[in-house]
């Protein structure tokens, strides 16, 4: 009998083909613009994966990685000061525009990390010697960079060409693989006296220190330590859980740095809502469109159903059939509409944006949201049809 | 005792009754109807449109539940019995042949036929391979792959008379199944009725407005306002009664 139900799905091809657009849709605008927020906000910590250090120090009223106020010079000196710190350096990280050689003007991120033991350089450099970068007017620039800080369109940056930061000469003598910042702008390394001359002079210009607790000293130890012995704000830098970052609260706030920055975005900004507000229109418009094709599947087939009631089909056998027919285009507008997600993420990651990152549990929740979609509509069919009187197909 | 007398009764009915609606609304289709259908007979019931007859045949195949009288069918008494086990009752004892056929368009001939079998939990390939031999028997053994919209209306006819036989049932309840077919189609229809009333012992009890067929019945029974009027053994010696012919002056 099963069988016979997803012929007769089959069988209608407009239908079926309706019923699948529909649930297509509603997964990959789900799947997708989670993908795209949860990618957004992975963007927002970009700072904190590039500049790669086990603890962040910074002043007492910062709540996110890209927007920190000033410390005092001597700030370092005090992180170093504390007994559970191994070492501690200092960090500049601020938004800055460069002149290309064509005159055009770029925005960048510009990071000023220690000359002496570039604690904070990208991890991995793509092209050129990161030692060099102790070389007068020497800058990193990261792969986005390459195209962006391009004289001309389609061009590419090598090392040992050049742009200006302010006036001043900033000659590439390497290419580094990082993550894209939030404001689009490419990161683009020098040393820390270098960024503060490359830089409009403030009376502060120490954005933050990063550091590592001795041996045996534990994260959470040292972050505690450095708060109390020098009443700055300290945070760990690691990779955030989908749990550590649901479990944040304002009476128990996060010790995470990457989970702080994505909550203040969350708070913040109007980026949750707009993504969420397009997340709740593709399963409005999957359970819409679902549900009414296949309601009206259901109607349109009442005559047949009823033949098979009456032919001793029990309302069980009837039910299962709608069911598996709900599920099928289910599962079939799921897959497509998550090969439709796979294609946007494989177009999204080759060319770094717009952003893209789906956690683990989003294709599932994503299922979940799309099976429910399938039984609300098989039940709106099953309370037609457990309501059908076999009798009715003898009415003409 | 005379030899139709001798005949095994497929369903006995007496004083059924049956309304619908309510309060002042409420209709009484019908009156304390008594009938017998016989196996190895086609009984056929007659009347004007609106007299009660497709309410009969419900009552009768199980698919609707009479308000009062009794209902005894193949010694089942239906009234007795669960809505579930008067469902299984007809997956296994009743065939059914509809006016418009209500065959499944988007299955193959096989397919619709082996609907029942599959209904009893048989498995799809023996279904189908019981279905090929029905339709070979109603003369479609070529067309097992067709779909019904490929037929004519006389070959759908038969493809539904191959769905009502297909699992053996000893009632075959038929509405109106020559409505849709010309003559020639109808007779068709109808001498496979014989055989399968006649030659292999069923009954079957058809609801019918065409006169055209009328010769082929064993029994006819005349209905009006809810009420079994007349009741006619039919043979070459005792023809129709011509007043059936136009049912509206039963």
């Amino acid at each position: 009998m099963l069988r016979l139900a997803l012929k007769m799905l089959f069988g209608d091809t407009a239908k079926y083909l309706m019923l699948v657009a529909g649930l297509a849709v509603a997964t990959f605008l789900m799947a997708q613009q989670t993908a795209v927020f949860c990618g957004l906000m992975s963007w927002t910590k970009s700072t904190l994966k590039n500049v790669p250090a086990p603890i962040w120090v910074v002043e007492e009223k910062v709540e996110q990685a890209n927007e920190t106020n000033p410390l005092l010079d001597t700030d370092v000196a005090r992180v170093r000061s504390v007994s559970s710190v191994a070492w501690a350096s200092p960090i500049y990280s601020g938004i800055q525009r460069v002149r290309l050689e064509n005159g055009n003007f770029k925005i960048i991120q510009l990071i000023g990390i220690d000359a002496n033991t570039l604690a904070g350089a990208p991890a991995k450099m793509l092209q050129g010697d990161l030692m060099k970068l102790r070389l007068p007017h020497s800058v990193i620039i990261d792969d986005l960079g390459v195209q962006r800080l391009a004289k001309k369109r389609g061009d590419k940056v090598k090392i040992g060409d050049a742009f200006e930061i302010n006036d001043q000469e900033a000659r590439v003598v390497g290419i580094a693989d990082a993550v894209n910042s939030f404001t689009g702008g490419p990161y683009v390394w020098t040393t820390y006296e270098r960024a503060l001359q490359y830089v409009p002079a403030q009376r502060k210009m120490l954005q933050a220190v990063i550091c590592a607790p001795r041996e045996g000293v534990s994260l959470e130890q040292a972050i505690a330590d450095i708060r109390k012995e020098t009443g700055l704000k300290a945070f760990i830098n690691r990779e955030a859980t989908f749990e550590e970052f649901m479990s944040q609260t304002p009476e128990k706030p996060t010790t995470n740095f990457n989970v702080s920055t994505m909550w203040w975005y969350v708070k913040n900004t109007g980026i949750p809502i707009s993504f969420g507000t397009t997340v709740i229109i593709g399963l409005l418009v999957g359970m819409a469109v679902s549900c009414q094709t296949f309601y009206s599947f259901v109607l349109e087939n009442m005559r047949h159903l009823g033949a098979l009631k009456a032919m001793g089909a029990s309302n069980g056998t009837l039910c299962l059939m709608l069911i598996v027919q709900a599920f099928t285009v289910g599962l079939i507008g799921y897959g497509i509409g998550l090969l439709g997600t796979a294609g946007f993420a494989f177009g999204a990651l080759k060319n770094e944006q717009p952003p893209f990152y789906m956690p683990e549990f989003v294709p599932f929740a994503v299922l979940a949201v799309v099976l429910g979609i399938c039984m609300l509509a098989a039940l709106m069919g099953i309370w037609r049809v457990s309501r059908l009187e076999p009798a009715m197909v003898f009415r003409s | 005792m005379t030899n139709d007398e001798s005949k095994q009764l497929a369903a006995r009915v007496r004083g059924v009754s049956k309304s619908f609606g309510d309060g002042e609304s409420r209709i009484k289709v019908l009156k304390g109807i008594d009938l017998d259908v016989r196996r190895g007979d086609i009984t056929m019931l007659v009347g004007p449109s609106g007299c009660g007859k497709t309410t009969l045949i419900s009552i009768i195949a199980g698919t609707l539940a009479a308000d009062e009288g009794e209902l005894d069918v193949f010694g089942h008494d239906l009234r007795k019995m669960s809505k579930a086990a008067i469902t299984r009752f007809r997956a296994h004892h009743i065939g059914f042949i509809f006016q418009a056929f209500n065959l499944i368009p988007t299955l193959t001939c096989a397919e619709n036929v082996s609907v029942p079998l599959l209904i009893q939990g048989l498995s799809a390939h023996k279904a189908e391979k019981r279905a090929r031999e029905v339709l070979a028997q109603v003369g479609l053994g070529d067309r097992i792959k067709h779909r019904p919209s490929q037929l004519s209306g006389g070959q759908q006819q038969r493809v539904a008379i191959a769905r009502a036989l297909v699992h053996e049932p000893k009632l075959i309840i038929c509405d109106e199944p020559t409505a849709a077919l010309d003559a020639k189609n109808g007779h068709v229809v109808m001498e496979l009725f014989e055989h399968v009333a006649r030659g292999q012992d069923r009954a079957v009890l058809i609801v019918t407005h065409d006169n055209r067929i009328f010769h082929h019945a064993n029994r006819i029974a005349g209905m009006d306002d809810g009420q079994i009027l007349e009741v006619h053994d039919v043979d070459a010696d005792h023809p129709p009664p011509e007043h059936l012919h136009a049912p509206e002056r039963l």
